[in-house]
């Protein structure tokens, strides 16, 4: 019992729970922000999965690295998606996603 | 249980309540503070993990700037940030259908998982550089130079091309007012700036002589 945390299906079992939390936040709310802060929280636990089995394979950092360029995309995938949610704001004066029907009409 | 076991066990909780909040409040700027309590939580992990400068990076650049540009947003929006009244029905079957058999593949796949059985594996000796500032520097300005400049190039086009798509200009509103694309790129933000009349040329002039 004491070697909670010292297993790596721990660590993957815990970043499952927040990858289906954060699938589950997307799917289901429709305020597009919380959307995006949905991806965000998917990402961190795809992060957290790489940085555990490099953990695991102790001889180089390449998962480690992985999570870096990871954070990085995410960072300007955050910046591009809240410009895209100002501009439709502008357009509907809503931030639901389900207000985004031009292509349907 | 020693300090580790309760560390990984705390900043696990944190991970998920956050989680849990970020999905489940009604105000997207709880939402905000949710992620932000999850992102520390994953920090903390990554010390757990031997990964000093990811635990660094991820409080830097998400709880720094991610966070921020979101409550930034939020901010701009004003009350208009939080969920709708009107179309709160709309697709609310499709919606929590759809959640709700995301969550049982999630449990369906957990069960297989637990089925399966195999021994755990447990986390051998690690270097005392691993995950290292030291360390990761030198392996990204070693092997991975090309991708970590292209990484640099491509945060620098992002902000352009957010600058550019959140920037509306008054200018081009007056002129071409009846297309969607041209109300979502240069249109007003808030609909109450739409009756507002646009400065004139002589009031343009006379700000920019104030301003000098």
């Amino acid at each position: 019992m004491n070697m909670l945390g010292n297993y790596v299906e721990h660590y993957t079992m815990l970043s499952g729970a927040l990858f289906t939390l954060g699938c589950i936040g997307f799917l289901v709310r429709r305020n597009v922000l919380v959307q995006l802060m949905c991806i965000e929280l998917m990402l961190n636990a795809v992060n957290l999965t790489l940085v555990a089995f490099n953990r695991l394979h102790t001889g180089d950092m390449n998962g480690q690295v992985f999570a870096f360029f990871i954070i990085a995309v995410a960072a300007a995938e955050a910046a591009v998606g809240l410009a895209i949610v100002l501009a439709f704001y502008r357009l509907k004066s809503s931030v639901q996603s389900d207000e985004a029907d031009q292509l349907r009409h | 249980m020693n300090v580790g076991n309760v560390f990984f066990a705390l900043s696990s909780l944190l991970a998920l309540a956050g989680a849990f909040m970020t999905i489940a409040s009604r105000s997207p700027i709880r939402s905000a503070v949710g992620l932000l309590i999850t992102i520390v939580g994953i920090a903390a992990l990554f010390l757990k993990l031997n990964a000093q400068f990811l635990a660094a990076i991820q409080l830097i650049v998400y709880a720094g700037a991610v966070v921020v540009l979101f409550v930034f947003v939020i901010m701009l929006l004003g009350p208009d940030a939080g969920d709708g009244e009107g179309t709160v029905a709309r697709a609310r079957v499709a919606r929590y259908g759809a959640g709700a058999f995301f969550a049982l593949l999630a449990l369906g796949a957990a069960h297989l998982v637990s089925r399966a059985g195999g021994k755990p594996t447990l986390f051998g000796l690690v270097r005392p550089e691993h995950g290292s500032v030291e360390a990761i520097g030198s392996l990204l300005f070693r092997g991975e130079v090309i991708p970590f400049e292209l990484a640099t190039a491509l945060l620098i086009v992002a902000v352009v091309g957010a600058i550019a798509v959140a920037r509306g200009k008054p200018h081009v509103r007056r002129e071409k007012q009846g297309s969607p694309t041209a109300r979502m790129f240069h249109g007003p933000l808030m609909a109450r700036d739409a009756q507002r009349p646009l400065p004139t040329k002589a009031q343009k002039a006379a700000a920019k002589a104030g301003a000098v």
